[in-house]
């Protein structure tokens, strides 16, 4: 049970004075349950690639395989990839269209071909699961605010009931608080649900909070793909890049070259906390 | 499908259709259309194809990326050929019962469709090949002594850059929703035409919605420049007509005496 990407090449308006390369062989296997981190500068090819992992953009040359099925074959459904598949675009606010925001978030599973009391059952639990009561329920969408909204359109494709979530930026133009609510939700349908999450942002330390392992596109190429601490390792090339690591990273390095014992392999702020802490005690002992 | 739409596109290429004044090409363009009406025989339609022909070779714009934005007007096409072959009245040259294909009607339905590509083809080598800022300096230039008529020549000119603007981008923002509710499982390409109908809906009212959000936030970036209409409006770049542009003004002139000359020639003497 994986997405297998092998070889995949994609070019975009081929044969015009646009033709643009966004995909250069790319292989990558993403397992079951993986929570992974897509980065990379804008035009890097990674909003590009998510589209071909649920068959919204047809790879030049190359092949996908879900659960070692190929989608390129003939008879395999891309409706139901697409079900499988969830992908959660940009600014998603901007797909909602229905009257209330129930039948909005009825849209995904209705399209599936369920009926309507298992539609209703999903969406509710879909709603629920990013947190908006029954209130809002029959509310326009287009009433609520940015954040709500937001969540209304995430709603929409977790109602589908996904094995693979793709969020590309969810978390752009939000404030803070919404911010931390939708990836700790996002992170708690990961542990829940045991779904695959792959998360495109351009927060290092979102990145470096919530994921097990980031790859990093460059150019169409995928630069690294490895766990956090071993791709934000590498911060001066990823800055070459136009990318970074999180702050934390810089600070630990400074501390280091500063005569501090402090891990510099360190990417969130808590496990900084420790390591301080930890070397402030060291120096004291040594001082005593 | 929807990136086929080539019309009100800019194609950027290094040519001197590229180069030539954007009145000249406006100019160029109307010949162009009226030209197509003007005469009635194949003769006429050999001069206006090479004439076209020629443009866009010299415009560096290639032919493929051209025809491609015909596939758009298919169905108009379609539609006036099958119009123009059964209801126009003549010489029958078969029939299958009441319905009756003349000569006539098949020389009408061969000239229409190739006016109507042509008519596509002209106009969009002129957007192909100027930036919509230049089209409207053109438009403003050209309609300037209608000024004196009280016409909003500024206003008008200024809309129809800004209509040619939006195209690219609300085609952007179609395939972008399309693919987002294409994701959430939506289903464009099946089902008979009430189902299909239906199913634009949930792409029309994002669209909608978006382009009212972005002529709201595209008056408030003109305003935020100072911009309150023509009056007084100083150009940056003025336009100012070059040899190679009063030289295209005689081509125009030679084509149109061509095109006249020849189909009258033909009515004479055949």
């Amino acid at each position: 049970m994986a997405i297998r990407v092998e070889n995949v090449n994609y070019i975009y308006g081929e044969g015009t004075a646009y033709e643009i390369h966004a995909l250069k062989n790319i292989n990558l296997t993403i397992q079951d349950g993986e929570f992974i981190g897509l980065i990379g500068h804008t035009g890097s090819g990674k909003s590009t690639l998510t589209q071909h992992l649920n068959g919204l953009i047809r790879a030049s040359s190359g092949k996908i395989y879900y659960n070692d099925q190929n989608i390129y074959q003939e008879n395999f459904s891309m409706k139901e990839l697409r079900g499988k598949v969830g992908l959660v675009f940009q600014y998603p606010e901007h797909q909602l269209f229905e009257v209330d925001v129930f039948s909005d978030v009825c849209f995904g599973p209705k399209n599936l071909g369920l009926n309507t009391a298992e539609v209703e059952k999903r969406a509710r639990e879909a709603l629920k699961s990013v947190g908006l009561e029954e209130s809002f329920y029959k509310q326009s969408p287009f009433e609520l605010s940015g954040g709500q909204k937001r969540r209304v359109a995430i709603a929409g494709v977790l109602a589908m009931e996904p094995e693979v979530l793709i969020l590309d930026e969810p978390t752009a133009g939000l404030d803070p608080k919404g911010r931390d609510e939708i990836l700790d939700e996002i992170a708690r349908l990961h542990q829940e649900r045991h779904i695959t999450i792959i998360l495109v942002s351009h927060s290092m330390e979102d990145i470096a909070r919530y994921v097990g392992r980031i790859i990093v596109m460059n150019k169409g190429n995928v630069q690294w793909d490895d766990t956090p601490k071993e791709v934000f390792r590498n911060y001066r090339e990823l800055e070459k890049i136009g990318l970074a690591a999180p702050q934390v990273t810089y600070i630990m390095n400074e501390l280091k070259q500063n005569g501090f014992a402090v891990d510099t392999e360190i990417t969130t702020v808590e496990e900084a906390k420790d390591s301080i802490l930890r070397a402030l005690k060291d120096r004291e002992k040594k001082q005593v | 499908m929807i990136r086929d739409i080539t019309i009100g596109q800019y194609y950027p290429a290094d040519s001197v259709i590229h180069r030539l004044d954007p009145r000249v090409k406006l100019m160029g363009t109307i010949v162009f259309l009226i030209s197509l009406f003007l005469f009635d025989h194949f003769v006429g339609y050999i001069i206006a194809t090479l004439f076209l022909g020629c443009a866009i070779k010299m415009s560096k714009v290639p032919l493929k990326f051209m025809v491609k934005g015909l596939k758009a007007i298919f169905m108009l096409l379609a539609i006036s050929v099958v119009f123009n072959l059964l209801l126009t009245d003549g010489v029958v040259v078969f029939q299958i019962w009441k319905i009756k294909v003349t000569q006539e009607g098949i020389r009408m339905a061969v000239f229409m469709a190739i006016r109507l590509v042509y008519l596509i083809l002209g106009s969009s080598l002129m957007t192909l090949t100027t930036t919509p800022n230049d089209l409207t300096d053109g438009m403003e230039k050209a309609m300037s002594p209608l000024r004196k008529l009280r016409v909003p020549v500024h206003e008008i000119s200024m809309m129809m850059s800004i209509a040619l603007r939006f195209i690219p981008i609300l085609l952007e923002e179609t395939d972008k929703i399309m693919k987002a509710q294409q994701a959430r499982g939506a289903d464009f390409e099946s089902g008979n035409l009430i189902r299909r109908a239906k199913s634009m809906i949930p792409i029309l009212v994002p669209l909608f919605i978006s382009a009212f959000r972005r002529a709201n936030d595209l008056a408030m970036a003109m305003e935020a420049r100072c911009y309150r209409g023509g009056e007084g409006r100083t150009k940056m770049k003025p336009l100012q007509y070059r040899k190679r542009d009063y030289i295209t003004y005689g081509i125009y002139i030679g084509y149109l005496l061509a095109v006249v000359g020849v189909n009258l020639a033909w009515q004479r003497w055949m």
